[in-house]
């Protein structure tokens, strides 16, 4: 152990944490746009109280998701000096706007949206949470923009003078929008409207099956599960193989590791499991013929590059890429049949809520749409290795030249205990609240609906209804 | 004016701002456990600030991105050099959130008793932890030619810095319970302002002794201001606030009162950082290894789309941070979804 592998092991521990909860910030986020609007149309109040209980839980993902995501504002400084010294004109802007556009949207909002049931009126209150979730989006934007710079960096010039050496932007556009920023902005919303949509769904088969809260729960499955089918199909279907493609023109090594393809051949195979030997050079296990090659490049006789044809210094740790990618690839198409399955029982014969078996199955979306969004984040991650910038810095260069082992080992025991710790906390209060479930409104209503105020005029007109 | 002294001047503000917003948000905690005795009473302390704190929060993050985006060398010398510190920090900082968050979560005292002191400790250890790195950063650090400096934790931990630590831990309680003051009623506030005169006393002693020991120990600092003895107008500028303050305090005219200490904040930090200027660390090595403002920052370039995205991102920020403050105006009080 040293202190530079100590650092990539923390880095990669507490971003892997920390990405629990965005997903579920912007895909719980939107489903609870979709329920407000339900609200406001119909005004039923049973969509009233799914907002209430679930923006209690967003509020709970949402604390130990800013908690989190403040050490990722400072680790790069504190681990990666060589690396912020490097790309700071360029990376670290991303990182500013990120705070001034979009951290600010969601704290600014966040108060209104978590307390605002009570002091504002259904549109008012639906306003804030859009402009949190807007803010969710946001960031997530300026967070993928500054990672793809990192993979496909664009739009920069290397100068040596005045030391040290450092990348300088010449053209913001190209900063932003570097080769792989829509296609992988794009799987990153579809995986996490797919995990918030999954949460749902997952919760509402809970009370079903344990027969309890039935009549909301119907409801909130009913409303989960035709974006839940939708954002999944899309996803695997579409945003994927788009950032295969991508993955394919511009980082060809990375895709040759995630696939295990040791040699440049037309027709490709794709495996669906797999296990790489390094020292042997090969790759065995269940393939498709020429799958690869369609996946790449939409035509089965294409010639896909493989590793031989970059020198083994620059490999990524092969099996590693290979296997988290396989289990992001499996999990996502995974998901589509539950979907269907669940949209074909209800359509058909409105069977859906006795179906025991596909109750479960729905239960553990949520479960399996994490691990798929962290496996796919350790592909693209683990893949991009030895370069920490790709093609122009590597891991090795961009660490802290003053850190000692035994600091970082230091730091790194305490995120273990600390995030355990989080993690425990987070998931026993999360279980409270699900245990307790959808409240009756007569016990979170202080005051009836109609008198909060629900306009721009009326909040700045008159006091808060709870105030004096 | 140039792109780097605009910058400097806006990294400093939103430091400045940071520590108003946040700083009574720490203050607040620093004072949790005294003023607040009963449950209900806790509770009210807690949901005085709890629509705000996290945005209030961000300012701090801001002010990460913005010295990485303007200044990264500063960025990378400073956080890797206080790497134990920053950690502390952090660490500081998810336990606050945690016990905020968590508190209130379960109906047992016992549990709510230890939330109680972990929300109490992180804002006092927070507090003291950014004030000895303040203090360091006035002291000056010895980073190499590289801008790599070697320093232990408890070689940061000298008498000037925690001097420096212990008056910003009695700056936030000050400025706290002023804030307090303005949230609460009864009994509770009552006892917020028995504490605030006798606050304001510890941090003036405090702060005095500070600027004692800079003038005396701090030769570049001191320098600068003689050399230009105009400048002292900032620090004079953040004495007359600091009695105002008091004298507004003792009127009972709480809101006057936390605008002044509000200002006093800035114009202290503001006195810290035209000290400095235009240097961002002194290095202790050689002077030759300082890094200043233009040695440390981006490239122009960089600072004007920065300076475009903070014009049209900054105003837009005041506006709804102001919305928000103003929506939660009065008195604080409880309801279902409180904390």
């Amino acid at each position: 152990m040293n202190a530079e592998l100590l650092s990539r092991l923390q880095f990669g521990l507490t971003a892997s944490f920390h990405f629990i909860y965005p997903p579920l910030s912007m895909g719980l986020g939107l489903m609870l746009v979709v329920i407000g609007i339900m609200y406001v149309r119909t005004k039923d109040p049973k969509w009233r109280r799914l907002s209430f209980f679930w923006i209690k839980v967003y509020g709970l993902i949402f604390a130990v998701g800013v908690a989190t995501g403040v050490v990722q504002e400072f680790e790069f400084g504190t681990n990666w000096a060589n690396y912020s010294r490097f790309v700071g004109n360029i990376f670290g802007s991303l990182l500013a706007a990120e705070g001034i556009f979009a951290f600010f949207l969601e704290g600014g909002f966040l108060g209104l949206m978590l307390f605002g049931g009570n002091r504002l009126g259904p549109r008012m209150w639906l306003a804030a949470t859009i402009m949190v979730v807007f803010g969710a989006h946001f960031s997530a934007i300026w967070i993928v923009m500054a990672n793809s710079w990192m993979q496909t960096p664009a739009g920069y010039t290397i100068q040596a003078l005045p030391t040290p050496v450092r990348a300088y932007m010449t053209q913001f556009v190209q900063v932003m929008f570097t080769p792989s920023f829509i296609p992988r902005i794009m799987h990153v919303w579809f995986a996490s409207w797919t995990a918030g949509s999954a949460l749902m769904l997952s919760v509402s088969a809970w009370y079903l099956l344990r027969k309890r809260h039935i009549e909301i729960a119907k409801a909130n499955l009913l409303i989960a599960l035709p974006f839940f089918a939708v954002f999944s199909i899309l996803n695997a279907l579409m945003f994927g193989p788009v950032q295969s493609t991508e993955v394919t023109n511009f980082q060809p090594l990375k895709l040759a590791s995630m696939e295990g393809l040791w040699e440049t051949q037309s027709c490709a195979p794709l495996y669906l499991v797999g296990w790489v030997n390094t020292a042997t050079q090969t790759t065995t296990g269940f393939r498709i013929p020429c799958l690869l090659s369609i996946l790449a490049h939409q035509n089965p006789a294409a010639v896909v590059t493989g590793l031989d044809n970059f020198p083994p210094d620059l490999y990524p740790p092969i099996n590693l890429v290979f296997q988290v990618y396989h289990f992001m690839f499996n999990i996502g198409f995974l998901l589509i049949p539950i979907g269907l399955l669940g949209l074909i029982l209800y359509f058909w014969k409105r069977k859906v809520f006795q179906a025991s078996w596909l109750l479960w199955l729905f239960v553990v979306t949520v479960f399996l749409a994490e691990i798929a969004i962290t496996a796919g984040w350790w592909t693209a991650e683990i893949g991009r290795q030895p370069w920490i910038v790709y093609g122009l810095l590597k891991t090795a260069a961009g660490t802290s030249p003053a850190l000692s082992t035994g600091e970082v080992a230091a730091s790194m025991v305490m995120f273990i205990g600390l995030y355990i710790l989080l993690f425990f906390l987070f998931i026993y209060l999360l279980n409270g609240k699900i245990q307790h479930g959808p409240e009756p409104l007569e016990d979170v209503e202080s005051v009836p609906v109609t008198s909060l105020p629900d306009s721009f005029r009326e909040i700045f007109r008159r006091r808060p209804a709870r105030a004096e | 004016m140039n792109l780097n002294v605009v910058w400097f001047a806006l990294f400093v503000i939103i430091i400045a701002g940071y520590l108003i917003l946040d700083g009574f948000d720490l203050g607040v905690g620093s004072l949790h456990l005294f003023v607040a005795k009963k449950d209900e009473e806790r509770r009210i302390t807690l949901n005085s600030i709890g629509p705000v704190w996290d945005g209030n929060e961000v300012w701090l993050i801001l002010g990460g991105g913005v010295l990485f985006a303007a200044f990264p060398l500063v960025y990378a010398s400073l956080f890797s050099g206080f790497y134990l510190a920053m950690m502390l920090v952090l660490l500081m900082m998810i336990l606050r959130t945690v016990a905020i968050e968590f508190r209130s979560k379960r109906p047992s005292p016992k549990w709510r008793g230890v939330w109680d002191v972990v929300f109490w400790a992180s804002s006092v250890l927070l507090g003291l932890l950014l004030g000895v790195a303040f203090g360091n950063v006035l002291s000056g650090v010895p980073i190499d030619a590289q801008g790599n400096m070697q320093v232990t934790l408890f070689q940061l931990l000298t008498p000037f810095s925690l001097l420096v630590g212990i008056t910003a831990v009695a700056m936030f309680a000050l400025h706290g319970s002023i804030y307090l003051s303005i949230k609460t009623v009864g009994e509770l506030q009552a006892r917020v302002r028995n504490w605030m005169p006798k606050l304001m006393v510890v941090f003036f002693v405090l702060n005095t002794l500070v600027v004692l020991a800079m003038f005396l120990y701090r030769d570049q600092i001191t320098a600068r201001y003689i050399s230009n003895i105009w400048l002292v107008i900032f620090p004079l500028g953040a004495l007359i606030a600091a009695l105002a303050a008091w004298y507004l305090m003792s009127k009972g005219r709480d809101l006057q009162a936390f605008i002044a200490s509000s200002t006093m904040i800035a114009l202290l930090l503001i006195s810290g950082g035209v000290g400095m200027f235009p240097n961002m660390l002194f290095s202790t090595t050689h002077p030759r290894y300082n890094l200043t403002i233009y040695n440390a920052a981006s490239a122009s370039n960089t600072l004007v789309v920065m300076l475009i995205m903070a014009l049209i991102g900054i105003p837009l920020v005041l506006l709804y941070t102001a919305g928000v403050y103003y929506f939660f105006r009065g008195k604080t009080e409880l309801d279902p979804h409180s904390y």
